[in-house]
């Protein structure tokens, strides 16, 4: 193989700064868009386990829709579509007017998408709890609201925390797909150190170690946060 | 959008159906190779000497840490630098997506595996036969049958997925719709329909998994 190894290149400015740079957009995109996400997913979840049939079907059709369609399509969608779709004045806002266009494309497509794989775990949590404890709690005199915000909801957001972990972790990888709409994320800058130094060994190394240091963090803040909120005498429970 | 023009659609079908054709392919090689690697890795993982089992964990957790993209960038720089003269980018997409899907399939056969009672594991060696015997015929033969629900979902996820060799541009389906959709600048009329064909390829295919589910169940 014929190789000339380089890799002070990943030192060296401009370089090092893109790869800062990149790591700095994938962080700023993923987490922007797992608030969408846990927002959007929890009340299409919920919306899934209330009694109304019209309101459970509709969400369930959110979440075949946003599952059954490839992520970068639907990226494509919100980028090249929605704006022809929207009102004329709005429709000009975000194409002419709207700051970031990219970002916010690629933040709103990632949540809406991750939203729907939020929903199904917390229409799982929520269904796992059983009838008892909600037959229990409408017994006691709550309403099926409080019977949500007291029992039901606080229960299941502590037994799924895990699916969720590997869903937060997801969207860290994910978010490499606004790179196609031209977000300069951390792998869009080690293939863009690939294409001006021809050292695609160390760049993609660089952006390979980078994205385990964010699983590694984000499995240890998830670890801490399953053991503050693990449900006592639960399998697994301290 | 009152302008919505079928007739581009119509007009560039046969080649959206070549570029359907690559997906279908890149699916299938992919997940023949993804699944007979994974499941050695998963092999290796359960009962192989410590240096394999922590080859195949260290394996498995580095590429599920990072995205796919880069994946098809590391392989699409790195496969004509091992082979020594340029690849066409479906070779490069293909060993990409075989060593990625590897490291999702072998956890789902690692679960598959362990699934297996060890009763059954025990009756095997019992009535004689090697442990690689008792693999072939006793063991991988059930933890399948359990895993087929799981493994079609992952198919259908890998389907999904094969739509990112649009950044090496290997005419995949993906791909020839945005070529369409540049050249003809229609791009709402080919992105929505390039949306609902993939909408009903994935759908039908998670029916079909629902279906399973039932059936083994009842």
């Amino acid at each position: 193989m014929d190789y000339n190894w380089n890799w002070a290149v990943l030192f060296q400015e401009p370089y090092l700064g893109w790869l800062l740079s990149g790591l700095q957009w994938t962080l700023l995109v993923a987490i922007a868009a797992w608030v969408i996400a846990f927002v959007v997913g929890s009340a299409v979840g919920i919306l899934r386990t209330v009694p109304n049939r019209l309101v459970r079907t509709l969400a369930a059709a959110y979440v075949e829709l946003f599952r059954n369609i490839p992520l970068l399509v639907q990226l494509f969608v919100w980028y090249f579509v929605v704006p022809e779709l929207l009102p004329e004045d709005l429709g000009l806002w975000v194409k002419r007017d709207m700051p970031n266009p990219e970002y916010v494309t690629a933040v709103v497509a990632l949540g809406a998408y991750t939203a729907a794989r939020v929903a199904e775990q917390v229409r799982s949590g929520i269904q796992t709890i059983g009838k008892d404890l909600v037959n229990a709690g409408l017994a006691i005199g709550l309403t099926p609201l409080q019977n949500y915000l007291y029992i039901r909801l606080p229960i299941s957001y502590r037994i799924i925390v895990p699916p969720l972990t590997s869903e937060f972790l997801t969207i860290f990888k994910n978010s490499s797909l606004a790179l196609t709409i031209g977000v300069l994320e951390l792998t869009a800058q080690a293939r863009q150190i690939e294409n001006y130094t021809f050292q695609g060994f160390e760049a993609f190394t660089a952006a390979t170690v980078l994205y385990l240091v964010i699983t590694l963090l984000v499995v240890l803040l998830m670890r801490l946060i399953d053991q503050k909120t693990r449900i006592p005498g639960s399998v697994g429970a301290n | 959008m009152g302008d919505f023009d079928f007739q581009v659609i119509i007009e560039s079908l046969p080649f959206l159906f070549d570029g359907l054709l690559i997906s279908f392919q890149l699916t299938f090689l992919a997940l023949i190779a993804g699944l007979a690697w994974g499941t050695i890795l998963a092999v290796m993982r359960i009962w192989g000497p410590a240096p394999l089992r922590w080859f195949s964990a260290v394996y498995v957790n580095i590429f599920r840490s990072i995205p796919l993209i880069l994946v098809i960038f590391w392989f699409y720089f790195l496969v004509p630098l091992l082979i020594g003269r340029p690849v066409g980018n479906f070779t490069s997409a293909l060993i990409a997506f075989s060593l990625f899907e590897a490291a999702y399939y072998a956890e789902i056969m690692r679960a598959g595996l362990n699934s297996v009672s060890r009763g059954q594991v025990y009756a095997g060696l019992a009535i004689g036969l090697s442990p690689r015997q008792n693999l072939q015929y006793v063991i991988l033969p059930q933890a399948f049958r359990n895993m087929i629900p799981v493994l079609l979902t992952q198919a259908i996820i890998l389907f999904q997925d094969t739509s990112l060799v649009y950044v090496v541009a290997l005419s995949d389906f993906m791909t020839s719709a945005s070529v369409v959709a540049k050249v003809e600048g229609r791009l709402a009329e080919m992105y929505l329909f390039a949306a609902l064909v993939y909408f009903v390829i994935c759908f039908s295919g998670s029916l079909l998994v629902k279906h399973l589910q039932k059936k083994k169940v009842a």
